[in-house]
């Protein structure tokens, strides 16, 4: 009775999550790869001849890799901020976390009433004088200012989750080791990177693998910004689904999603990882 | 008539003077780290000001060219016309519905999970743990399809209940472990008391262990209701008509006018403000440790 | 090496209601060992943390070797120190970790590794040396804390309570081997501890503090014998000094003090308390059994300890220790006649419980 209750208790998440889950995944898989005729890969080569799925692969790998250095350095910083206990800080946090519970899709649109044509920045730009009437921030074929701007909407977004988990990771460290640190001559870069760092690599593991799972799901932001001037993985995966109504291109192009973020997840989990035996 | 016992204190012949050099240093430090908090929170906060601000504007306001930081015209028609705008109302309703019921769904389903989890050692427990680690990973995109297939046959289709599930299903590998760690935190001596004086083990875990461990459990359900609040994709592939206020705001991006944006915009944006004042004493549990 | 000198240092924690130190003044000679000993909550590892740096003082001036460090940054200040907590980096290896200082000053490589070399072979680190501290028990941990402050030749080594996370066995050991190895470098040492045997086995001096205030500072032996207060008798020895009450009266021109129907002799300094009350303070091995004189106590527990027996007598409704031989035996009940040495008497003030000049 006693080994078999935890079962009975797990039960219902289990079948859910199995529904839920497991079953739309085995479909997914399936569509991509079946059409009436049996197996095939047409829905690939359509999405390859496809000229926004390149394009769209391109941008997403290139906001990951300017986003999430750019993110992780900050929120480290924010999170030192924190450590340091000064005046007001409570206030700062709640500031600083705010934007864990803005959607995507509001966050676009936050930063569309900056970026627009006639938005507070332009607006700025042209009453300072720096220029005459503005820049087209958002202009298809502006691609540097479009990339500029979601990126910048994403570290304004996202940040705040890597910042929580490093937060909570580094109030987990003993205090002692930084004092440690600090009465055997270290300075304070010496202690981040002999120390603090080092000790934090699980919390940042953690925070990496997320928020690259998460940077690859990413489409509302540019799509509230750009709509579909600036493609991204997942904004297909929509575009095909609601739109171009074919589920089995849509399904390809999550399939890729899939596969990416299991990629990086293994990536991180080999490279980041404590050498053997510490801790 | 009493000695001192203590050492006589040496008249030190000269001490040298008190340096307050580092005492100016770490003054100026502490300032800077202040002024570092600002930029960071002005960063933060700006944006949020800055479409509040759009959002209350006239429409001649929001015209304007170049805008002045405080507009010229306050005036609410951007935002009662986004609320009487076609599917709104309705969206809004949809929306409120799916995060109550996904919060109730992830609770009742999660709940006794994560109570397993903290308080039973069996065979498959980390198989079970890993499993429900690797559902977080998958991308909800990859399920939406082949999801919304399946409601269309199961016909829930286009309705509450469907984003229930997707949301649901979601929230539920977050809600396991949040309440694996609140009944850990809850001590087993307690519940084990409570069986000793006569209660079964369901009563004890109902009178003794669901109190204490109830703002915790609270606190989770916000994350489940933030989560089905902001929640777009699933939501928007597995609806048509009864969108969430979310869907509903994509899909009318296109054709939307500026004020309906930045007033949908800060719609969205509202109750992110007090969800995270209210769970700030949270936070760090909910989004940073019990990631792991 | 250098001399610590520390002057009216005050600090109230943020929040706090009392002073953790209250105008503590204290000198450490160069090369000597001081402890500082205390209960829980009484400043002592607050004051070490000043030293340290890692605390600033409200008020007050913190001297090593000549120089003020008062408010200095604690990585220019030219320490080290033991945690309690070991706080050994778990992501560096033995080698690094004990090298960690001496890196952190740019010392060069084939240096570090000399010194590391030397403090491993000192406290029998030689074979760990490539390891994580993970892989290492919590005795060898300290050992490497403690190698990685001695490598430093620091003006003064800093220990909180560094023997407090072992278990009894190996800090009994450690313990005699810490006193070798820090009086063979001579370094100026303060030593934090709540351990009264610890304090009074290591130490050139003991400091006593007690909420803040320094009640007490001395050679052990010195602190031991003639504690200043009551708070220090009680504090120092396993079982602590014995105290009585009683009131001074005069028998035949010469003063005694009267515990209700018994009475010792009063040294004459103290017959101005004539007719007032008075404590007199012994510790319980200072008692002798014997031969008639002095007090009759009622036999109520005995205790065999091994080495000796403790004995719980009724002396006139108050309680006394008594440390007999191992060998003595006798029922409960029986009365037994207690000696008290003149010359082991202490005496108190009943009303400020300080220390009374007889001499």
């Amino acid at each position: 009775m006693r080994s078999r209750s935890p079962w009975l208790l797990l039960l219902p998440s289990l079948v859910l999550m199995a529904a839920l889950f497991g079953w739309p995944l085995v479909q997914a898989v399936l569509a991509a790869f079946r059409d009436e005729g049996g197996f095939t890969l047409a829905h690939w080569q359509r999405l390859l001849t496809d000229p926004y799925f390149l394009p769209a692969l391109r941008n997403t790998v290139l906001l990951i890799v300017i986003v999430l250095p750019v993110q992780l350095a900050l929120a480290i910083g924010m999170a030192l901020l924190v450590q340091a206990r000064p005046r007001f800080i409570g206030g700062h946090f709640y500031l600083w976390c705010v934007p864990l519970a803005i959607s995507e899709l509001a966050a676009g649109l936050v930063w569309l009433s900056v970026f627009d044509n006639r938005g507070y920045l332009n607006s700025l730009l042209v009453s300072l004088g720096l220029s005459e009437n503005g820049v087209q921030w958002l202009s298809y074929e502006n691609t540097t200012t479009m990339l500029l701007t979601v990126v910048i909407a994403e570290i304004w977004r996202a940040t705040s989750l890597v910042f929580v988990i490093v937060v909570a990771g580094m109030q987990v460290i003993p205090r002692d080791y930084d004092e440690a640190a600090q009465v055997f001559g270290a300075s304070l870069g010496q202690r981040l990177r002999h120390v603090t760092l080092p000790l934090l690599m699980p919390s940042l593991q953690v925070a990496l693998i997320l928020r690259t799972i998460l940077a690859l799901q990413a489409f509302a932001v540019a799509q509230a910004l750009t709509g579909r001037d600036f493609p991204l993985l997942v904004g297909e995966t929509y575009e095909w689904y609601v739109n171009l109504r074919n589920p089995a291109v849509s399904s390809a192009v999550a399939l890729v999603v899939l596969a990416l973020s299991l990629g990086t997840a293994l990536l991180y989990l080999r490279t980041v990882r404590q050498p053997e035996g510490a801790r | 008539m009493t000695i001192d016992v203590r050492d006589p204190v040496r008249p030190a012949p000269m001490l040298p003077p008190v340096d307050v050099a580092p005492l100016r240093r770490a003054r100026l430090r502490a300032t800077g780290v202040q002024a570092a908090c600002v930029a960071v929170s002005l960063f933060m906060a700006l944006p949020i000001v800055l479409i509040g601000l759009a959002a209350v504007s006239s429409r001649a306001a929001l015209a304007e060219f170049p805008k002045p930081l405080v507009p010229s015209e306050f005036a609410l028609d951007s935002l009662l016309s986004f609320l009487r705008a076609t599917g709104t109302l309705p969206a809004l309703g949809n929306s409120v519905l799916a995060g109550l019921y996904a919060v109730f769904w992830s609770l009742v389903v999660g709940a006794p999970a994560g109570y397993a989890l903290a308080r039973h050692a069996f065979r498959g427990k980390d198989a079970y743990q890993m499993f429900i680690l690797l559902v977080r990973a998958l991308p909800i995109v990859v399920l939406s399809v082949p999801l919304a297939t399946m409601f269309l046959r199961l016909d829930v289709y286009d309705t509450v209940l469907a984003v229930t599930l997707v949301h649901t299903a979601l929230a539920l590998p977050t809600t396991v472990l949040i309440t694996a760690s609140i009944f850990v935190s809850v001590p087993a001596d307690l519940e084990e008391a409570a069986q000793v004086f006569g209660c079964t083990r369901w009563q004890a875990a109902r009178r003794v262990v669901v109190p204490l461990a109830l703002p915790g459990l609270a606190a989770s359900s916000i994350f489940t209701f933030v989560l089905s609040w902001n929640e777009l994709l699933g939501a928007t592939v597995v609806t048509l008509g009864h969108r969430t206020l979310p869907a509903q705001v994509l899909t009318s991006l296109a054709e939307a006018s500026v004020a309906y944006r930045f007033a949908g915009g800060f719609a969205l944006i509202l109750p992110a403000l007090l969800f995270i004042f209210v769970m700030r004493r949270y936070l760090l549990n909910l989004w940073g440790t019990t990631l792991r | 090496m250098a001399e610590l000198i520390l002057r009216d240092l005050a600090k109230t924690y943020p929040g706090a209601s009392t002073r953790a130190t209250d105008d503590v003044s204290l000198d450490v000679a160069d090369g000597e060992f001081m402890v500082l000993l205390g209960p829980s909550g009484c400043g002592k590892t607050t004051l070490l943390r000043m030293v340290a740096g890692l605390e600033l003082p409200d008020a007050g001036q913190i001297v090593i070797g000549g120089k003020d460090v008062t408010y200095l940054e604690p990585r220019r200040r030219n320490l080290s120190m033991v945690f309690q907590s070991y706080a050994v980096f778990p992501n560096k290896k033995v080698a690094d970790n004990i090298g960690f200082g001496l890196r952190m000053r740019g010392v060069p490589a084939d240096g570090v590794r000399r010194k590391v070399e030397w403090a491993a072979d000192l406290l029998q680190l030689r074979p760990y040396l490539d390891r994580y501290p993970s892989r290492l028990s919590g005795g060898q941990r300290q050992r490497v804390a403690v190698a990685r402050a001695i490598v430093m030749d620091a003006d003064i080594l800093l220990m909180d309570e560094p023997l407090s996370n072992l278990d009894a066995l190996l800090r009994l050991n450690f313990r005699a081997e810490l006193k070798k190895l820090v009086a063979e470098l001579g370094t100026t040492t303060l030593y934090v501890t709540h351990d009264q045997v610890e304090a009074l086995s290591l130490g050139d001096r003991v400091a006593v503090l007690r909420d803040g205030v320094l009640v007490q500072c001395g050679p052990p032996g010195a602190v031991y014998d003639e504690p200043a207060d009551e708070f220090v008798g009680g504090f120092l020895g396993s079982p602590p000094m014995n105290f009585l009450t009683g009131t001074v009266c005069t028998d035949e021109g010469r003063p005694r003090v009267d515990f209700g129907g018994q009475s010792v002799p009063v040294p004459a300094a103290l017959s101005s308390y004539h007719g007032k009350r008075l404590r007199l303070g012994i510790r319980p091995e200072a008692i002798q059994l014997g031969d008639g004189g002095g007090l009759r106590g009622e036999l109520q527990v005995l205790e065999p300890l091994g080495a000796s027996a403790l004995l719980t007598t009724d002396v006139c409704g108050q309680t006394i220790k008594v440390q007999a031989p191992a060998t003595f035996r006798a029922e409960p009940g029986r009365r037994l006649a207690l000696r008290l040495p003149v010359d082991q008497c202490r005496w108190y003030d009943p009303e400020t419980s300080l220390l009374l000049e007889v001499r």
